[in-house]
Parts: structure tokens; C-alpha cells; sequence
């Protein structure tokens, strides 16, 4: 709860910044909890509901649990034709949860989106909002696994 | 104060009046779903529309009223995007009474559209009843595009909520149809006699507040829970 006063300190408890304020939150936490939702409505003085509105209306905010890493897999027309329904059953068994689900350690989760405007470079998958082009079922296994060492490598160093 | 021209009279209007009230002013009637005299203008339901001077359509209760213009409120162009309004409205909404009643006024007589009973039109007044009038803030719209709803947060009882019932009050579309027999279809039409079939007992049963068909007097056929066919006396009988 305190770091979600530290983040409604960070911009004014003011009706103009609660995107900025559900943004910074989303971001350390990786999804909107209820909590702050209502911490954020309390302090800055506006309807639960109003926030909620806003949760849900914009993609991306979520109120479910998201992973660490977040991997979206683009199924544009584009993406779609180039083989973006195959990257999403390759990554259904590579981390065992269905679209939209979170991993059991909380790691990752994926979602697909639609088109994220890059066609040319297609089939795109964005990890953490970076774009990764011309993706291929192998490309992304060694991603993964690249993303599974770096957080070995974070924890054994302290 | 400001002039201008709604079906060629001249009008003078104060200044950020709506188009709406410059109408009402001179006793033209627009038909409204979405707009409440208690509440602010919102121009969700877009059934009073208008057409300018330089032929585009606006909803007359968001438009401001500016010097000069002219205003049409029942060109044939006006009439048909409003009946197809009504038509879209029926298709998510058929049990409404006022939908109902806002297509037999416009000639309304058939519904193009897949009907699915949604009970809601969004029309956003039981959110701003509750806000505007009730100072609540208990409900309120929630997600986007066609999973748009109005729900209180979490989809919980509102803590905000006294239950006040302002927006069942308000609702245009809760309201229940006159039952008539058989399944709703998109458009009513029981209701073409005005003048009960029933005079010895429509005053003791008042059938419009309940399940009409009751006594049997208007009905001709069984009651079936699904049929289409019409079965009330007088009902348009359907090809």
C-alpha cells in the first residue's frame, strides 16, 4: 500500500493523472489490483466506479494477474497468414497455459492481439513491448529460454 | 441571445442552448430516448436527430444552437435515419414498451436486424441519474465496444449503492411490454386496436400492468411460449 501512495505522491492526488497513476501501477505490478484500485480512489477522490471504467476500458490495463513477462503474439491479417496461430500453439506448450493465462511461477503469460502495425516484419511477437520480427518457432524457444537464464543469472548474483 | 431558423421560423434561443431546447420552444416535437431535462445531454441514442443547413446529421440535444443556422427537424432524411434508429434499438431491446410504442409512432413495422434481447441500450441515463441526481457514483459503464455494459465495480454490491432505485426509475427499457401472447417478436403490433376487445372486464383486470391474455377474451389461438404467429384479435397476421 505504500508504494501505491509513493505512486499517487509521484503525480498529485488529482483527477487529471489517475491514467499516469493506474499505468505506474500496472507496471510494478503487472495487472491492477482491487486494492489499489480502491487505495487510488480514496486519495484521489474520485468514484470506484470511474476507475473501474478506466481499467476496463483501455487493453492495457488488466485486473487478472499478469506474468513478469508479458508475450504478445500479433494474429493481424498479416501475422495471421504468416504463421501467428502456430507461434501461439508453440508457446501453449512451451509454457503449458492457454492464451491469457499466467505460468504457475508467475514468469509469463501471453495474450494475441491484433494488429500491431508492423506487417512487414511479420509474424511479430512483442515480449515486454519489444518487437521481435520474422518470428519463428525455434527463434522464440531460444527467447525463452534467454529470459529464463537472465533471471537465473539476477538471482544467483545476491 | 441567439437567432436561428428550425424549419424555416425564426427562433431566438439563449446563448448555449441546444438545438433541443430551441425546438421544444417553438413546440416542435423530437423524439428523445437518452435525454432528461434533470440530467446533462449525452446524445447516446441519437434518435433526435437534426439535419443542418449544409446537410449533416447531428443530435439535436448536444448541439449548440449557433446565430444563423438552420435546422430541419422532420426532412425525409432526418425521418429515415430515425427509423432506422428505432429499428437498430428494437433489435437489442424488443421488450421495451417504449421502444415499442417509438416504433409504432415512426411506422416502424418490421426489424431488419437479428434480434437479440439485451435489455439495455446504453443509453447511459441510469449511469448519469445516479451520478448526476443521486450523487452515488454506483454505477457506471465498463469495458469497451460491443462488451460495453453497466455494471457497479467488480461486478459487486456497491458500497456507493443506497438502493435508491433512480436507475430503475429512469430506465427507458426496463420497463415491461405489454405481454400480449407468445414470445416477443421485434416488433409488437398488438396494441393496433387502441379500444380493448375486452369492455366487460379490461377495467377490473387492467391487463396492461400484467400478463395480457389472461382472461382469454382477446386471445384467439392457444398460447404457444415460442410462436411468431400473431394471436391477439386484430393483430397484423404475418405472411
Amino acid at each position: 500500500m505504500q508504494e501505491i501512495e509513493a505512486i499517487i505522491e509521484r503525480y498529485g492526488a488529482q483527477r487529471r493523472h489517475v491514467i499516469s497513476i493506474l499505468q505506474d501501477i500496472q507496471a510494478r505490478f503487472h495487472y491492477l489490483p482491487k486494492d489499489a484500485l480502491m487505495e487510488v480512489a480514496a486519495r484521489v477522490r474520485i468514484p470506484l466506479i470511474d476507475l473501474y471504467s478506466i481499467a476496463t476500458f483501455y487493453n492495457c490495463f488488466s485486473l487478472l494477474p499478469r506474468g513478469e513477462h508479458v508475450i504478445k503474439v500479433c494474429l493481424g491479417t498479416a501475422c495471421h497468414l504468416k504463421g501467428g496461430t502456430r507461434l501461439v500453439e508453440a508457446l501453449e506448450r512451451e509454457l503449458g497455459v492457454r492464451e491469457g493465462e499466467l505460468t504457475p511461477d508467475g514468469r509469463f503469460s501471453f495474450e494475441t492481439v491484433r494488429c500491431v502495425g508492423a506487417c512487414a516484419l511479420a509474424p511479430l511477437v512483442l515480449i515486454d513491448e519489444r518487437y521481435y520480427p520474422k518470428m519463428t518457432q525455434r527463434k522464440l524457444t531460444q527467447v525463452l529460454a534467454r529470459l529464463r537464464r537472465a533471471r537465473q543469472a539476477a538471482e544467483a548474483v545476491p | 441571445m441567439t437567432k436561428l431558423y428550425i424549419n424555416g421560423i425564426e427562433v431566438e434561443i439563449e446563448q448555449g442552448a441546444s438545438l433541443l431546447e430551441a425546438a421544444q420552444q417553438l413546440g416542435i416535437e423530437i423524439p428523445t430516448l437518452c435525454f432528461h431535462p434533470g440530467l446533462s445531454a449525452y446524445g447516446a441514442c441519437r434518435l433526435c436527430v437534426v439535419e443542418l443547413g449544409d446537410g449533416r446529421l447531428v443530435s439535436a440535444c448536444t448541439y449548440p444552437a449557433q446565430e444563423g443556422l438552420r435546422v430541419r427537424t422532420h426532412s425525409p432524411r432526418v425521418r429515415r435515419a430515425r427509423r432506422m434508429l428505432i429499428e437498430l434499438l428494437l433489435s437489442i431491446c424488443p421488450s421495451s414498451k417504449r421502444l415499442q410504442d417509438l416504433a409504432a409512432e415512426h411506422q416502424v413495422e418490421r426489424v431488419r436486424f437479428a434480434v437479440r434481447d439485451e435489455r439495455c441500450i446504453l443509453c447511459g441515463l441510469c449511469v448519469r441519474m445516479c451520478a448526476e441526481q443521486m450523487m452515488a457514483h454506483a454505477i457506471g459503464f465498463v469495458n469497451r465496444g460491443y462488451r460495453r455494459r453497466i455494471t457497479t465495480p467488480f461486478d459487486l454490491r456497491s458500497d456507493a449503492c443506497r438502493r435508491c432505485g433512480g436507475c430503475l426509475y429512469i430506465c427507458p427499457v426496463c420497463e415491461v411490454r405489454c405481454q400480449g401472447v407468445g414470445a416477443p417478436s421485434a416488433v409488437c403490433g398488438s396494441c393496433t386496436p387502441p379500444a380493448p376487445t375486452c369492455p366487460p372486464v379490461y377495467e377490473d383486470l387492467a391487463c396492461y400492468m400484467g400478463a395480457t391474455g389472461e382472461c382469454g377474451t382477446c386471445v384467439r389461438g392457444p398460447r404457444t411460449p415460442d410462436s411468431h404467429s400473431p394471436t391477439v384479435a386484430g393483430r397484423r397476421e404475418k405472411v
